[in-house]
């Protein structure tokens, strides 16, 4: 349990907020040309990784707006949060 | 060789004040060099090591773990067990383990405390009902028993219980053989055992890499230097897909936080196991007679063993919703597990894209139930190099080709 600062409204209470797994992903442009292996890694295939991880949040019982954060999952510290279409922080305190 | 544990044993050793038990199993340095190597000393992996030992005559066998045996999710569950799955494939791999468990005390010689009391799903919804009526008669068609019961039958098996609240009990399905187990006893029961047969119990020893040469696993790095191996299983739930990371490949699996409590003990009163999956709660009682409280696993990634007090309280509060008499109840401990989920929620036992390498994980909120079933048909893969047929449905493929078992969203299954 963690505080987020969503960038809309400050900080809040993390049980304010769902959370939707990994952020930027690229969706496939086409998809009826990936093979059954490329359409698999797209479908479910996740980092999961014991440090640091960029995932989308939304905050559900304030702004309901999208956004994602940079957060160590071994230590639950958040690096950053940021709006979408921004470019990713530098991994680590920014 | 072993002392063999009995009520003679035991007389005897009260003689002499309880203090010259052997020790259960041995600590010894890691050799340079081991037929296989289990990277993993929770339930699965021991029961794996000890099945390569027994069945597969493979002796020279390592188990590498980084902290001590059992402290995993094998330490931290809720101990529920029973096998009525939807799917095929499960029910034959979690009743495979069923099978095991019946007489898993006098097969360790290790009291492992299996207590088939009784394992009851309530029903709180329109949802839910069908659920469960699909599920049962599924079980049927696998000889799995299942009961279904209406909520007079169930007031009859949990007097205490609110029929009539905000989470209204519709009905039940009761799997009799399902019940709960000792966890600690599980992992040291297979530990001994195993040990007995000749396995190194290798403790505080981490792995942090792996020696491949043309494209095929032959040894390990560690915290204790490098270990050379013919075949690697790695068996290391929550971290599994660190490990696979290490081996250059990735697992279609996620971490989270999983969290449970124990109550202060009281006189018996619950004498089964009851859950709601709908309302994400659920309840036994140990025999210590601490009730055993689960919650949903949170919704976050995680590694950290701790989780967030909104679950813990959404729990309670269905719990007490339910059962109004266990309101004034104090909770003694409460803690979390990293449990490792995948899309199915359904286990990975697997060939890798390394040759040598096997994963046995993905068993996400539910494992332990299947600790005897899934160590006994992963050792035999293991030892023959190709998946036994019950764990070969369960491999890593079926996120490429589309043959999911998907227990999820069948079942909304939790443990
Ligand atoms: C709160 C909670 C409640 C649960 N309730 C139930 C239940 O009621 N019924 C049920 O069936 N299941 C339940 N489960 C799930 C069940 O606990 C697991 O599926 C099962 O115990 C997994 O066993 P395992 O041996 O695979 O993993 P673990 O017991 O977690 O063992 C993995 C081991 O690998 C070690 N390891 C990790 N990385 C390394 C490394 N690099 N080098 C060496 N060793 C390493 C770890 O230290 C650990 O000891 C619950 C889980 C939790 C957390
Ligand atoms: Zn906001």
């Amino acid at each position: 349990m963690f505080i987020i600062e969503c960038p809309w409204c400050g900080k809040r209470d993390q049980s304010e907020f769902s959370t939707h797994g990994e952020a930027h992903i690229a969706r496939p442009e086409d998809p009826s040309v990936l093979s059954d292996e490329q359409w698999g890694d797209v479908l479910f295939f996740r980092h999961n990784p014991k440090g640091q991880h960029y995932e989308r949040w939304n905050h559900a019982h304030g702004c309901r707006r999208w956004f994602n954060v940079s957060r160590n999952t071994a230590s639950s510290e958040i690096y950053a949060s940021y709006k979408p279409g921004e470019a990713r922080p530098g991994a680590g305190k920014s | 060789m072993k002392n063999k544990y009995s009520i003679f044993s035991l007389a005897r050793n009260a003689l002499s004040y309880h203090q010259r038990w052997q020790t259960a199993w041995r600590s010894p340095e890691p050799k340079k060099q081991y037929d296989v190597i289990i990277i993993g000393g929770g339930g699965h992996g021991l029961a794996t090591a000890y099945y390569l030992a027994k069945e597969c005559g493979i002796t020279n066998v390592a188990i590498l773990e980084k902290s001590w045996i059992g402290g995993g999710n094998t330490g931290r569950n809720t101990t529920i067990v029973r096998s009525n799955y939807l799917w095929d494939e499960s029910a034959a791999i979690y009743d495979h383990a069923m099978d095991l468990w019946s007489d898993l005390s006098q097969e360790l010689n290790y009291n492992v405390m299996f207590s088939p009391r009784g394992l009851l799903h309530l029903a709180h919804s329109v949802h839910d009902m069908q659920e469960i009526s699909r599920r049962g008669h599924s079980n049927h068609l696998n000889g799995i028993d299942a009961e279904f019961l209406n909520p007079e039958q169930i007031k009859k098996m949990l007097p205490f219980i609110e029929l009539d609240c905000r989470y209204p009990v519709m009905g039940g399905i009761l799997q009799k053989r399902g019940g709960t187990a000792r966890h600690d006893a599980v992992a040291w029961g297979y530990a001994r055992a195993a040990d007995a047969l000749g396995v190194d119990i290798i403790q505080n020893c981490e792995v942090t890499g792996f020696n491949i040469r043309d494209g095929a696993v032959c040894g390990v790095q560690t915290s204790r230097g490098q270990i050379s191996a013919k075949k690697v299983g790695v068996v290391t739930a929550g971290h599994c897909s660190v490990l696979a990371e290490m081996a250059g490949f990735r697992l279609p699996i996620e971490s989270f936080p999983l969290q449970a409590m124990v109550s202060e003990p009281v006189k018996p009163i619950v004498d089964c196991v009851a859950m709601s999956n709908g309302v994400h709660a659920y309840i036994s009682q140990s025999d210590k007679g601490e009730l055993v409280i689960g919650a949903s696993s949170d919704t976050y990634t995680s590694y950290t063993q701790t989780g967030g007090f909104d679950v813990i309280e959404e729990t309670i509060g269905a719990i007490v919703e339910l059962y109004p008499l266990f309101s004034r109840m104090k909770m003694m401990r409460q803690w979390g597990g990293i449990v490792d989920v995948t899309v199915d929620r359904s286990p990975i036992l697997s060939k890798t894209p390394v040759d040598n390498l096997f994963f046995n994980c993905g068993w996400g909120t539910g494992g332990f139930k299947a600790t005897p079933g899934s160590g006994h048909v992963f050792a035999h893969s293991i030892a023959n190099g190709e998946m036994h047929p019950i764990a070969a449905p369960f491999s890593i493929d079926r996120f490429h080709t589309g043959g999911l078992i998907d227990e999820g969203a069948a079942a909304a299954v939790a443990h």
